[in-house]
């Protein structure tokens, strides 16, 4: 099947259109340290400011940690901050992530999803993004090469909402599309620029005359109000990414939404997963309805927030919902598994679980229809 | 204007770390902060790390800093500095700066264990990077906020939670790394050794560091009344005589040119500084002679060379007796209980 592709569309990998997206904005800050695949996102940003692109301050700090941490104090400075990583680069920011979101940076992330170790593997799945889920950033899972590099446009609208004030990851998965090309349209340097916006953040440490103590100690007495407040901001985050997914959708007349629903009408065995992966369940939705089979697909794009109120309306009469879940949880079921499990609960709606695509074996179609079939073990990656 | 009024005027009638902290009486903490930040004529921004001084001046809602401040972790001080230095970078560039454009001083403070240990990769790359900001480390030889464990400051044969004294230990058996020469190694434009009980050395320095266009360190001692054993009111004592025994010497290392800042009148045995504490009370158990012995060699070794690396003359030390000392040594002098 020939692409259609959209005019003036061009070919770009995940990882050159996220970066590219970045430059649009040109932020202040851009502290990174590389690891693969995020390495396009970095190189691309560092050459497109190489030939003046953009002016922001990159920093080629010595680790991960470090590239949080000076994300944190150069976004509570005052400045617009932006970072990308994969992984074990997660992992070791873990830390920084967990006090950013505390902290209330708004901070944009790039992220490249890869496994973790060990084994050591480069490839994708969902693992390190799982790794800091509770940590209370949003966390963003694009399809497509066209929607990661949307979402990074949108991303600092989102972040910098005086409602949210959370840091936002830009997900998507790694190889598959960080270094895949696929044509795209961007959207024009001026537009992307006034999208964003100006980056304001309330007191920030480099005005002196406002003297602010920031990264507080709050124990017994405080501390559950202030980590409250990330509840409340999250809640507030659904209607802002609505919101800002409307208005771009307006300027770039693309659909954008926190959850994608393909083929729902009517049907009662309906697939839900993220990522890239939503490309081939569509296809084999798309065999299955031409034999006449009820199938569909629910692809989540917002992980955080979850939207579970929308799932449960967007699943209404159907009969079972097929969970794929691209990352383990040894010892218990992973995250999209469990929290479909809440989300279902009382509904009457059977569930189904498989782990899938760990360390980036990808899910051909064949088990998508055995998926659909009931005939796929737990684990679909498992089979040879 | 003499020093003392400058750095009295510098403090706009508001101490930048004000009253109402939580750090112990006699902590050597607070007068290093106090003189640091007083001592540099611009508005300051401070980092500071997990550890005493932290917990101790932000505990919401109530805060002791009269400046910008801000905490994120233990481990990552000069990052978080590295951050906010790049960002005064890019919106000065860009006109942008929150409230107008001032001459600002990022000043970072860490203690010993997230300085020399878990922070010490984050300030070498924020040295290596030629960020512009000031790192203070206020050196009290052990982790003290979670209870005087040993770090990698922590002087051989001190007592610590974690290299306890007992039937067969003799506390931390192993040497502590020499910090202020592995900053002078990242070639920056100033490093410099200081005390807190040396409050125009320390000034000095200061002033001098600030002034630099690019990263400085300095690596102060910082008394600890709890983990040294000492009482709350002979600190300054305590610190002195570690300068006047040698054990821990006052120099700076300007664009890589080392210069001696103090040299006493009167050289002290190291035993003099190690009696006042109750860490080292156990080294003046009879049959501990050896280690005194081997110190007092350590300190002398590394303060000749010292002096060769200042170009000073190396002069004949007095000839220390310290098993005579050690018998004269009674109970550690002022040691807390
Ligand atoms: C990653 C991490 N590890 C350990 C700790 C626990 N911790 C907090 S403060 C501290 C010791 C601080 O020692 P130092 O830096 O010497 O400062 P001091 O308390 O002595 O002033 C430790 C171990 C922590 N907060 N974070
Ligand atoms: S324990 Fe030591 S370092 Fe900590 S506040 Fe008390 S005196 Fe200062
Ligand atoms: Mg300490």
């Amino acid at each position: 099947m020939p692409v259609k592709t959209q005019e003036g569309a061009q070919l770009l990998t995940g990882g050159e259109a996220v970066a590219y997206a970045m430059a649009q904005i040109d932020p202040d800050v851009f502290p990174v340290y590389p690891i693969t695949p995020q390495t396009p996102i970095i190189q691309t940003f560092a050459k497109l400011a190489s030939n003046g692109k953009t002016t922001t301050e990159i920093v080629n700090v010595e680790s991960e940690h470090s590239a949080m941490s000076a994300a944190v104090g150069s976004a509570m400075a005052g400045a617009r901050t932006m970072t990308a990583t994969s992984s074990q680069g997660l992992a070791l920011m873990a830390e920084v992530v967990y006090i950013a979101a505390g902290m209330r940076a708004p901070i944009v992330m790039a992220v490249g999803n890869r496994a973790l170790s060990a084994p050591l593997n480069i490839h994708c799945d969902h693992s390190d993004s799982m790794m800091i889920r509770d940590s209370g950033v949003i966390q963003i899972f694009a399809e497509s090469v066209q929607e990661a590099y949307d979402h990074a446009v949108m991303a600092t609208r989102i972040a910098e909402h005086p409602d949210v004030m959370l840091p936002v990851l830009v997900c998507q998965d790694g190889f598959t599309l960080t270094h895949s090309e696929e044509p795209l349209v961007l959207t024009p340097d001026e537009d992307v620029k006034a999208f964003a916006g100006k980056y304001k953040v309330p007191l920030p440490l480099l005005d002196v005359d406002e003297v602010t103590t920031k990264g507080i100690f709050a124990l017994q007495d405080y501390y559950t109000e202030l980590r409250y407040q990330m509840n409340a901001a999250m809640e507030s985050a659904k209607t802002v990414i609505a919101d800002v997914f409307a208005e771009y959708s307006q300027l770039v007349d693309r659909p954008f939404s926190m959850l994608e629903e393909y083929e729902l009408e009517g049907a009662e065995k309906v697939v839900f997963l993220m990522g890239s992966t939503a490309g081939t369940i569509k296809d084999v939705v798309d065999e299955l309805r031409a034999e006449g089979e009820k199938v569909g697909l629910l692809r989540l794009v917002s992980y955080r927030p979850f939207p579970v109120e929308a799932i449960r309306k967007a699943l209404a009469g159907v009969k079972e919902v097929i969970v794929l879940d691209r990352s383990d949880a040894p010892g218990s079921v992973p995250s999209l598994h469990a929290e479909m499990a809440a989300a279902l609960y009382g509904s009457g709606i059977d569930l189904r679980a498989h782990v899938f695509g760990l360390g980036g074996r990808e899910l051909v179609p064949a088990e998508g229809r055995a998926i659909f079939a009931g005939e796929a073990p737990t684990h679909v990656a498992l089979r040879s | 204007m003499s020093r003392l009024k400058r750095i009295a005027r510098n403090q706009h009638g508001v101490q930048p770390l004000g009253g109402g902290h939580a750090l112990c009486q006699g902590c050597g903490a607070p007068a290093i902060v106090r003189t640091v930040l007083s001592s540099i004529e611009t508005p300051v921004i401070v980092v500071n790390a997990t550890g005493c001084l932290e917990v101790a001046t932000s505990r919401y809602p109530i805060t002791a800093w009269n400046v910008p401040w801000m905490h994120t972790a233990f481990e990552n001080t000069a990052a978080v500095a590295s951050g906010i230095e790049a960002a005064y970078k890019a919106l000065k560039r860009r006109g942008t700066i929150p409230g107008g454009d001032k001459d600002v001083t990022i000043v970072a403070f860490g203690g010993d264990g997230g300085t020399y240990d878990i922070g010490l990769q984050a300030l070498s790359g924020a040295l290596e990077r030629g960020h512009r900001f000031l790192y203070v480390c206020y050196d009290n030889g052990a982790y003290m906020n979670t209870g005087i464990q040993r770090s990698g400051a922590t002087p051989y044969g001190a007592d610590t939670t974690t290299s306890p004294v007992g039937s067969v230990s003799l506390g931390k058996l192993q040497q502590r790394k020499d910090l202020t020469a592995i900053a002078a190694a990242h070639h920056i434009p100033f490093v410099g050794q200081s005390s807190g009980a040396r409050w125009q050395d320390l000034s000095s320095k200061v002033e001098r560091a600030v002034a630099m266009d690019g990263p400085a360190f300095l690596n102060v001692m910082s008394n600890c009344p709890l983990g040294w054993g000492h009482e709350s009111r002979v600190g300054l004592d305590v610190m002195k005589a570690a300068q006047d025994s040698l054990f821990w010497p006052l120099y700076e290392v300007v664009n890589g040119e080392y210069k001696l800042s103090y040299r006493p009148r009167k050289v002290i045995p190291v035993v003099d500084f190690l009696k006042m504490q109750r860490r080292f009370a156990h080294l003046f158990k009879p049959g501990n002679e050896a280690l005194l012995v081997a110190i007092q060699e350590q300190v002398e070794s590394e303060w000749r060379k010292l002096l060769r690396l200042c170009d000073e003359p190396v002069t004949e030390l007095p000839v220390v007796k310290p098993t005579e000392e050690a018998e004269q040594a009674e109970a550690p002098v002022g040691a807390a209980a």
